[in-house]
């Protein structure tokens, strides 16, 4: 034993009897996980459509705003975090806000990109068909631009997926506390739940969404999604 | 675009589905702090350590037991983040150590004994609307760790050993250490310990400490004196010989609103009951043998008789 | 409140101008040499791991899909999840932090590899086994040669990320700019989190236009304006 733990655990990767144990502690936390993710991608895609029309009607804003929400990204998400805390606490806000802030980088540029990708002719053909600026956004740009779009949706989901994680040091996490119990405790089971977990989430976000664009947009298959 | 609208039919209800599920969620789901459910519920939090879970999961039972409500949110993260949560209300009682609190809100503070920490601490605490209450005479102090190795290798087994011998040992613990009066300035003024060799900010009796002490990267440790680390890892603590360290009493600390007469009795009792002794042996069942604090608290309190 | 803001933007401003923070073994050029060795470090692992797999789907063509998806699966990976199993197994040191880092940069130079020798034209690569060439030599002469542009875009997405997640080293207690939001926060010192996190993002920020510059260097003269390259990178980046 004077080695240290380290050579009993690695011969136990997987402690089998303590995931039967803790069923529901696991399951409340993939529960979190999920619901801060869908409230993460909520109020992201709530922000970023009003900001993608503004950068696509006002061309010169699109700099700004790409330049304003490109920094943002590359804040580390920790500082973000705890950033936040001396104003909200420990409540789900801190750990939202900084999740959407995240998210709105990916859908804003996705969003313009898609709305830009429309071809001036179908645009012009629907202004010349008496289409008003709401309906022609509505009906025919937007569904030509869903395809880019969702493809942000796919980017924003996954990478809030594993954003969600770093929660878990402000006191919220998901799947993410797992990683934290088994570091404290120098116990590598929850850690490795929780990494198989989550890229299982992962997998099944990102192949849901994949379904949900093709049927969404049956004319546009990219091949090769 | 029948399509479009139906698709977007089904994702909105998808997301409405969701935010009615978070207005539903259990337990761990999306819980905020205790006002949402008509003022008198208890939230307990604790930091991530097992001790920490380990009290934090008996003042719940107790509590519980003496018919008061209760909600637990534990593994919140470090006292720097955890805390601020009990000023805000997120939370309204913490397991903690006396000592600990008073240099957290008053980092140049020397007192060392109980009586001195605890009248001190009063008054800090006061001013934020917390309270304090029964300290328990039992203690989780601050310490210094050395591997066999390195104490058979330097001849240490106290504290003052390390004078003159410092400068070729490498020093590792949370990042305050280097500023806090019990930390290496203390060492230096009380016991005459000149300079490291290096001072390596790792975590405060974590896994980063235990892992750099057991490997030599580091060859002094701060470690906590009821961890189950030290005699898992068969480390030497060293010998406090001269006043430094601050007392660490266990004391549950809580919001003044919350705290009612009945919370008060339920919680004295366990503090009255806990010896050092105890929870070393608690921390090893969790440590050690992985098992669950929840488990291991509610065992400990049947044996006592106060569940 | 606003009160607030405005002095802790003062207490930022006199925590980067501070020349005390400008030296010794805690200072900045220190901890950003740090952060800058990890990140070089992971990202050239990064690519002697992926280059030879995205360049060997690439040219046969085998595994395609998982290619393709590799990148966007990969943001998945977390991060924190992966360095503390890492460091859980081998315990205090490098081996962890680079685990981590080695894992987020793999996927997107994957891709991007792939596409680039995919992205060879037909005819190009007709031509070349016309004139003879065998495929080892259709591969070295023609198509990475031809690929570097997405290749180099690929390691670029990857370096910017390793720079940005570096900061991860200082949780397991080594150094780099993430130290000073682990202290920070320790110390309850909100001016040196603020200061660390500008410094990273600012370093995030200068990598991605460096690189941008090495890329413009490297692409091989006459390659430069090929259509079909950004329809291929559109391609990718639609996919990623």
């Amino acid at each position: 034993m004077t080695d240290g733990p380290a050579p009993v655990l690695a011969a136990e990767l997987v402690r089998w009897s303590w995931i039967g144990d803790h069923l529901d502690d696991i399951r409340g936390d993939l529960v979190q996980h999920v619901e801060l993710t869908g409230l993460a991608l909520l109020f992201g895609l709530l922000l970023a459509f009003p900001l993608a029309l503004a950068a696509v009607q006002w061309p010169r804003a699109y700099g700004p705003i790409l330049g304003f929400t490109g920094i943002l990204f590359t804040i580390p998400s920790l500082a973000l975090f705890i950033l936040l805390i001396p104003f909200t606490g420990l409540q789900i806000q801190t750990a939202l806000i900084g999740l959407t802030i995240y998210t709105l980088l990916i859908l804003v540029r996705n969003t313009v990109e898609g709305l830009r990708g429309v071809d001036p002719d179908v645009r012009e053909a629907a202004q010349a068909m008496g289409y008003t600026r709401g309906r022609q956004l509505f009906q025919v740009e937007l569904p030509l631009a869903l395809p880019v779009i969702i493809a942000g949706v796919r980017i924003a989901t996954v990478t809030t997926i594993g954003l969600v994680t770093v929660t878990a040091l402000i006191g919220w996490g998901g799947l993410g506390r797992l990683f934290i119990e088994g570091f404290t405790l120098n116990f590598t089971t929850p850690i490795v739940v929780g990494i198989v977990l989550s890229a299982l989430l992962a997998f099944a976000a990102d192949l849901l969404l994949v379904g949900l664009q093709h049927r969404l947009t049956p004319w546009a298959r990219s091949g090769g999604g | 675009m029948r399509r479009i609208r139906l698709g977007g039919v089904a994702v909105a209800a998808c997301l409405a589905l969701l935010l009615a599920a978070c207005g539903g969620g259990g337990d761990k789901a999306l819980q905020g702090g205790s006002q949402e459910n008509g003022g008198s519920t208890v939230t307990v939090g604790s930091t991530n350590f097992s001790e920490q879970l380990i009290l934090a999961e008996m003042y719940a039972a107790v509590l519980k037991k003496a018919g008061v409500k209760v909600d637990t949110r534990l593994n919140l993260g470090s006292r720097e983040v955890v805390f601020p949560a009990l000023e805000k209300g997120d939370i309204d009682l913490l397991p903690e150590y006396n000592g600990s609190v008073l240099s957290f809100l008053d980092p140049k503070a020397t007192q060392t004994t109980t009586e001195e920490v605890n009248t001190a601490l009063s008054p800090l605490l006061d001013a934020k609307a917390l309270v304090a209450l029964d300290a328990s005479p039992a203690e989780d102090k601050d310490g210094w760790a050395v591997t066999k190795e390195t104490a058979d290798k330097y001849g240490l087994a106290k504290i003052s050993d390390l004078k003159g011998k410092a400068h070729e040992l490498v020093v590792g613990g949370p990042p305050e250490l280097k500023t806090r009066p019990a930390g290496l300035p203390g060492l230096k003024k009380v016991y005459g310990i000149e300079d490291f060799k290096e001072f390596k900010a790792l975590d405060a009796g974590g896994p980063l400490t235990t892992s750099a002490l057991n490997k030599g990267d580091i060859d002094v440790g701060r470690v906590f004196t009821t961890q189950g680390a030290i005699t898992d890892n068969g480390w030497v603590l060293l010998e406090e010989d001269k006043p430094l360290e601050p007392a660490q009493n266990i004391v549950p600390i809580g919001r003044k609103d919350a705290m009612t007469d009945q919370v008060k009795q339920a919680l004295n009792a366990i503090s009255s009951k806990i010896t050092t002794e105890e929870l070393t042996k608690l921390n090893q069942q969790v440590d050690i043998d992985k098992q669950d604090p929840e488990k291991v608290a509610n065992d400990w309190l049947t044996q006592q008789g106060l569940l | 409140m606003g009160g607030d803001a405005v002095n802790v933007v003062n207490e930022v401003v006199a925590w980067l101008t501070d020349p005390a923070q400008w030296s010794g073994p805690d200072g900045i050029p220190v901890r950003t040499l740090q952060h800058l060795w990890y990140s070089l470090l992971a990202t050239a692992i990064a690519g002697a791991i992926a280059l030879p797999i995205g360049v060997y789907i690439g040219h046969t063509g085998r595994g395609a899909l998982v290619a393709v998806n590799l990148t966007n699966l990969g943001r998945a990976i977390p991060s924190l999840g992966i360095i503390i199993l890492a460091f859980t197994l081998v315990g205090f040191g490098l081996v962890p932090v680079l685990v981590a880092l080695v894992a987020l940069a793999v996927p997107p130079i994957v891709t991007n590899s792939y596409a680039g020798v995919r992205s060879v034209d037909r005819d190009v690569r007709d031509a070349a086994e016309g004139m003879g060439m065998q495929g080892r030599q259709v591969l070295w002469q023609v198509e990475l040669p031809m690929a570097t542009p997405l290749i180099m875009a690929g390691v670029r997405t990857s370096a910017v990320q390793v720079v940005a997640t570096a900061t991860l080293a200082a949780f397991v207690g080594l150094g780099g700019l993430g130290r000073y939001l682990i202290d920070g926060l320790a110390q309850r010192d909100l001016p040196q989190v603020v200061g660390g996190a500008i410094l990273v993002a600012v370093l995030s920020l200068l990598t991605e236009l460096a690189l941008g510059r090495v890329q413009a260097l490297v692409v091989p003269r006459g390659l430069a304006g090929q259509g079909a390259d950004a329809a291929v990178r559109a391609k990718v980046e639609k996919a990623a």
